[in-house]
């Protein structure tokens, strides 16, 4: 009884609807069960609170306040304060602080390299999603098809998804080494891990290796759910296999396909392990790599900068969400409820 | 009629190429590690397909303590740090994710998302605000900086993963066990636990190779005594200086990975129905 009149007085507000005795033991039940369902899920909204609400909350207060340090106009050692914006303008526009106010970001800082760095994990994204996209849809057609050795070729592709990418960056530093084994095959001597293009070249394959996998299997579970009467129908109607897949396969299988290319492409938005250790100095410094730098040499700036990236990925998952359709958690809404 | 065998004789031809072309891509590289790493660092940058040279010393290096490297520490490191976070993510997220597959309420929908979205998060955004608070803190170094932020990811993989499980559940024998007079706590124990122990066993080795895997907050936040394989490979030196320790990382490469590849080998299917769960829904 006590739940009761304590669910009935934390929704005291909506009473309107308390007339009629059996309706009311089917709501205080409802209610009881709502209420429960908040309580089972309250640990797990605290702990998200802790672990990701208090960092992002404190990053934002941090990117608005100045980097402790001395004064360029006084030469006082002064303890921070409010920064406005000018952490943002910073890397957006470039302006670093001089004693005789902000000028442009010299060659070289920290600074000057926002804009190469947002090229390079662009251009990282714009390459391996749309590579990662095909050859997935390729493994995944295979993989749809009924042939002994399916569960071997299942198992082949799930070892580059569960190699670790520190290994698989070290890995391939080996095998992309002056004297490895692909300029051997190359007969030539390029510098894959220090040279801009070839180094760039190189985390492109690396990563189309090691998250190919992934999306292939994302794909294939969108193509098992595609009935095969329909393809039966479709062949029984005449239709070539290159219009099968044209007018058949890619739209019912595009839900599936639109969330595993946003789950890609936020995270080669977020790349930070396989060009931090596989190399390639700036060239491949990605916007996780130059925030990691600039968190030593000014802890504000860096809150701006990971602010930046952090509104950027939400950006584009919401465009995804709201014009495309991506349908994140699907049938999540539509689960049964007890009575 | 032999016409239409000779076609479907072509396309599993055809389809046998495909499958052999995939697995050679995707296992080459790992069996090129693997090779390397019993091949003498003489011969380092030899290039014959199969094993030659044979030798257990890049083993030995690697696992030495004598060039400053901890690789058996931080497998130990990677152990801990894995289950404790695994252990926590499926204590706090086997109940939300049941309150969320079971009921229907308002608010749902955004509480999916909210998870979805942490989910989404990238780890720098709250690298620098932890870096700071756990200098302030003196928690640099320990193991609770590693885990706490490992939870930021996990527990949202962990959570979606087993509410697109949950989902499938036979729910009505929940009712029948009511029915027959369990308690609510004993109808989830004694019924639902043991339907769902394969989905939380399938959550559990994805959080644990998700945790494995981390790479970037625990470079920064850890420290030699703490530090994970992925760091301790990442930095591993070699026996000379200013020379790359090819083999000893090769064999140090491959003594991480085995244990992931036994447990891909032993749980092929369930990994494979645990990562597509959270993407896509039947």
């Amino acid at each position: 009884m006590s739940t009761q009149t304590l669910g009935g007085a934390r929704r005291s507000g909506d009473a309107p609807h308390g007339g009629e005795p059996p309706r009311l033991g089917l709501q205080d039940a409802h209610r009881r069960r709502v209420r429960n369902a908040w309580l089972l899920i309250a640990p797990t909204l605290v702990l998200l609170a802790v672990v990701i609400g208090y960092p992002i909350v404190s990053a934002v207060i941090m990117s608005l306040e100045k980097d402790p340090g001395l004064d360029p106009a006084t030469g006082f050692f002064v303890e921070g304060g409010f920064a406005g914006l000018s952490n943002y303008s910073h890397w957006l526009l470039q302006q670093c602080n001089s004693s005789g106010g902000p000028v442009p970001c010299p060659p070289g800082s920290l600074g000057s390299q926002f804009w190469p760095s947002t090229f390079t994990t662009l251009f990282f994204t714009a390459v391996t999603v749309p590579l990662e996209t095909v050859l997935g849809f390729w493994f995944a057609l295979i993989m749809n098809r009924a042939f002994r050795g399916r569960a071997l070729v299942r198992t082949a592709i799930l070892v580059p998804w569960a190699i670790p990418t520190a290994v698989t960056a070290k890995l391939w530093y080996f095998i992309f080494a002056v004297a490895g084994i692909v300029n051997s095959l190359l007969g030539r001597q390029i510098l894959w891990t220090s040279d801009a293009w070839a180094s760039r070249f190189a985390i492109v394959v690396i990563d189309t290796w090691k998250a190919t996998p992934f999306m292939a299997l994302l794909i294939l579970a969108g193509l098992q759910l595609i009935p095969d009467e329909i393809y039966e129908a479709a062949r029984v109607d005449g239709a070539s296999t290159w219009k099968t897949f044209w007018t058949i396969t890619i739209p019912l299988v595009r839900p599936a396909l639109i969330v595993a290319i946003l789950f890609r492409i936020l995270d080669v938005l977020r790349i930070y392990d396989l060009p931090a250790i596989f190399g390639g100095g700036n060239a491949t410094a990605t916007w996780s790599i130059l925030v990691v730098q600039q968190m030593r040499q000014g802890a504000n700036a860096a809150s701006a900068l990971s602010t930046i990236v952090f509104l950027f990925i939400f950006f584009i998952a919401f465009v995804f969400v709201r014009f495309l359709g991506a349908d994140l958690i699907g049938r999540g809404q539509k689960g049964k409820d007890a009575s | 009629m032999s016409k239409a065998t000779n076609r479907r004789r072509a396309r599993t031809v055809r389809t046998w190429i495909s499958a052999v072309v995939i697995m050679v891509w995707c296992l080459l590289p790992f069996y090129w590690m693997v090779v390397t790493s019993f091949r003498d660092v003489g011969y380092t940058f030899d290039t014959t397909p199969w094993p030659t040279h044979v030798t257990l010393d890049n083993y030995a290096t690697a696992l030495s303590t004598h060039w400053g490297n901890h690789l058996g520490q931080a497998l130990l490191n990677s152990l801990i740090i894995g289950v404790s976070v695994t252990l926590i993510a499926l204590l706090v997220g086997t109940v939300a994710a049941y309150a969320l597959s079971r009921y229907d309420f308002a608010g749902k929908g955004i509480v999916m998302g909210a998870i979805m979205g942490a989910s989404m998060f990238p780890g720098v955004a709250l690298l620098t605000p932890l870096f700071q608070l756990f200098t302030t803190i003196g928690w640099m170094g320990s193991y609770q900086a590693l885990i706490i932020p490992e939870i930021s990811f996990v527990l949202p993989l962990t959570v979606y993963t087993l509410v697109s499980f949950l989902r499938e559940m036979p729910w009505d024998l929940e009712e029948a066990a009511r029915i027959d007079g369990c308690t609510p706590a004993q109808a989830f124990r004694k019924i639902l636990l043991p339907l769902a122990a394969p989905a939380i066993f399938t959550t559990a080795i994805l959080a644990f190779i998700s945790s494995w895997n981390e790479y970037l907050i625990s470079s920064q936040l850890s420290s030699d005594a703490t530090q994970p394989v992925t760091v301790a490979i990442a930095s591993f030196t070699g026996t000379l200086p200013h020379q790359e320790p090819y083999t000893a990382v090769m064999a140090a490469g491959t003594i991480v990975t085995v244990p992931l590849v036994i447990l891909v080998l032993l749980f092929q299917r369930r990994i494979v129905a645990g990562l597509t769960a959270g993407g896509v829904k039947g």
